[in-house]
């Protein structure tokens, strides 16, 4: 069976009216790109003109590394949330009782994640640049501005989002809880965050070519992680709780 | 198993309602399952089941906690797949591969309405009809909220409403693909006397459009109330049948008499009479007969006790309720299992 848009959307559609009316979900969209505007803000301005290279980059690229973080952390929690919270809840079991299938359900929820984090992460991106032309002094923001920081920032956003709601839906399908689904995919949204960090600081120097080597990477297992996710879909264990 | 109560049964079987159960299209069943089987493990949840269900029919399915009713309904439901067994799902072969296409012709309402609470009704089913990839999704939403009576409360959000209207708003996500068969999984479990009530008067309206209503319940007023046929399932299937012929099936028939006092010499009284097999005290005054007929017994009964000069309070025909059947076959062993 092909997927259908029309399922894909109306879980989409029905995870965004669910995330704007949950209290918990809106102040963590909203007070974590808050936290990461601000902090990289203060780096900002805190950088002195005539530090040394090594240190000045050093700033600059813990600055833009914040930035970085929230793609990769606001939809953990969201995507942890996704097949676990519907199963905690008891709204699982209708939903898998409608002719959905399994791509289209984890699409959905995925979609709904994905769409917000990289709005908000583009949106916080834009105030910080704004930000850094107007108030940071000119060799700052000329240090921005210039080399692959930007590209970095828009290539890797949507792809390390990808990756944090690839991991946290999988954690979700094998669940027990919601808490343990959580805390499990903050910590596995981290290690590309890691390496883009490496680039960021400078800690190797991020050619052309070793950017979209990595983005690649982060392109294929986005993509491909998919299959795996879905097959680790088990209606029958999840509604059965586990005794399959 | 009934031996007479599979197939051909099925098409001749008067609704409760009076009205003809369809054998549906071109002749199949609605569901038809044979010698079904699921194990957990070493656990076995439903084991050997087998029956049919014509279109149209509101078919009963019984049995304690953890008899298999709700594992039964999900592996129709293609979410759990048997483990041995066959069966025809809306005239679909059951299997992994028809599974979204058998998920559109047939709804289930598990017994937790499992509504979203943050959103409105409104909104609830919206998403349904999405899933269900309909068209038309606004006058479908209509109909199904006019069908529960709902109309009135589509802007609510779910978590206001009270657990009946909860109830209804499942009942209508139920609707809303316009299922050739509707499982009902306990639809009425801890709902007070008066949403249930209601919850049966929609079940009774389902059944009058001629939906196919596969309903599981602990309640056995509400399966004798609402069902053509019932099936009594504890891991394997008991019985199935009609209840007045599962009533037939298990006791005997009998004639109940009361006097004012005590008779002196019942044997005298009651042996010998036309149609009377058997007789015993059945309390203070009271007698039980065994009869082949009681229509055609209680009048010599009646004679024979006002020959003896007794002072006659009733006679009347035993009335074995559902109940009585359900606790006649799995009372006693569950009184077993506890000892």
């Amino acid at each position: 069976m092909s997927p259908s848009w029309t399922r894909i959307w109306a879980m989409s559609k029905k995870e965004l009216r669910d995330y704007r009316r949950n209290r918990f979900v809106v102040v963590t969209m909203a007070v974590m790109p808050l936290v990461f505007t601000v902090a990289p803000m203060i780096q900002l301005f805190a950088i002195k003109v005539n530090a040394a290279s090594s240190a000045f980059n050093a700033r600059i690229g813990l600055a833009l590394l914040y930035m970085l973080i929230i793609p990769a952390i606001v939809p953990s929690s969201l995507s942890a949330y996704s097949v676990v919270g519907e199963r905690e809840q008891g709204t699982l079991e209708p939903v898998l009782i409608t002719p959905i299938g399994s791509q289209e359900f984890l699409f959905g929820k995925a979609l709904a994640a994905f769409l917000p984090t990289v709005a908000i992460s583009y949106a916080v991106f834009g105030i910080f640049l704004a930000a850094a032309r107007i108030f940071a002094q000119p060799v700052v923001a000329s240090a921005i501005y210039s080399g692959s920081h930007i590209w970095v920032q828009l290539v890797f956003t949507p792809l390390l989002a990808g990756w944090s709601i690839l991991v946290g839906i999988a954690i979700s399908t094998r669940s027990a809880d919601v808490r343990t689904a959580q805390q499990l995919s903050v910590l596995a949204s981290l290690p590309p965050l890691v390496v883009v960090g490496l680039i960021t600081f400078n800690v190797f120097h991020a050619s052309v070519g070793i950017t979209v080597a990595l983005a690649v990477a982060l392109l294929v297992i986005d993509r491909f992680g998919w299959r795996a996710v879905a097959a680790m879909f088990d209606r029958e264990r999840l509604v059965t709780g586990g005794r399959s | 198993m009934h031996p007479t109560d599979e197939g051909t049964e099925v098409a001749n079987t008067q609704g409760a309602g009076g009205s003809k159960i369809s054998p549906g299209k071109a002749g199949a069943p609605a569901l038809a399952v044979e010698h079904l089987t699921k194990r957990f493990g070493d656990r076995v949840a439903y084991s050997d089941v087998s029956f049919e269900i014509g279109y149209g029919e509101v078919f009963g399915f019984l049995g304690p906690n953890g008899a298999g009713k709700t594992t039964t309904v999900r592996t129709l439901g293609t979410l759990i797949a048997p483990t041995s067994g066959s069966a025809m799902v809306a005239g679909m072969r059951l299997s992994a591969a028809n599974g979204p296409a058998i998920r559109q012709k047939i709804s289930i309402m598990p017994e937790s309405p499992g509504l979203y609470l943050r959103l409105t009704v409104e909104e609830n089913l919206e998403c349904f009809a999405g899933l269900y990839g309909l068209g038309g999704t606004k006058a479908r939403i209509h109909e199904a909220l006019e069908a529960v009576n709902l109309l009135e409360r589509a802007k609510d959000l779910c978590g206001a409403l009270s657990k009946g209207l909860r109830q209804r708003v499942a009942l209508a996500r139920a609707l809303l693909n316009d299922p050739e068969v509707l499982f009902l999984d306990e639809p009425t479990s801890g709902l007070d006397p008066v949403a249930a009530r209601e919850v049966h008067e929609l079940i009774t309206g389902m059944r009058e459009r001629g939906v196919t209503i596969f309903l599981t319940t602990h309640r056995l007023e509400e399966a004798e109330r609402l069902c053509d046929r019932v099936a009594i399932l504890n891991t394997t299937l008991r019985m199935i049948g009609r209840p007045d012929e599962l009533r037939k099936e298990l006791f005997a028939r009998t004639l109940d008499v009361r006097t004012k006092v005590p008779l002196a010499d019942p044997g005298a009284v009651f042996s010998g009479l036309p149609g009377v097999e058997g007789w015993s005290d059945s309390g203070a005054a009271m007698y039980r007969l065994e009869v082949s007929d009681p229509e055609a017994a209680a009048p010599g009964v009646a004679r024979a006790l006002v020959r003896a000069e007794a002072d006659v309070v009733s006679i009347a025909e035993s009335r074995h309720t559902l109940e009585d059947v359900y606790l006649q076959l799995v009372g006693e062993e569950e009184r077993a299992e506890r000892k």
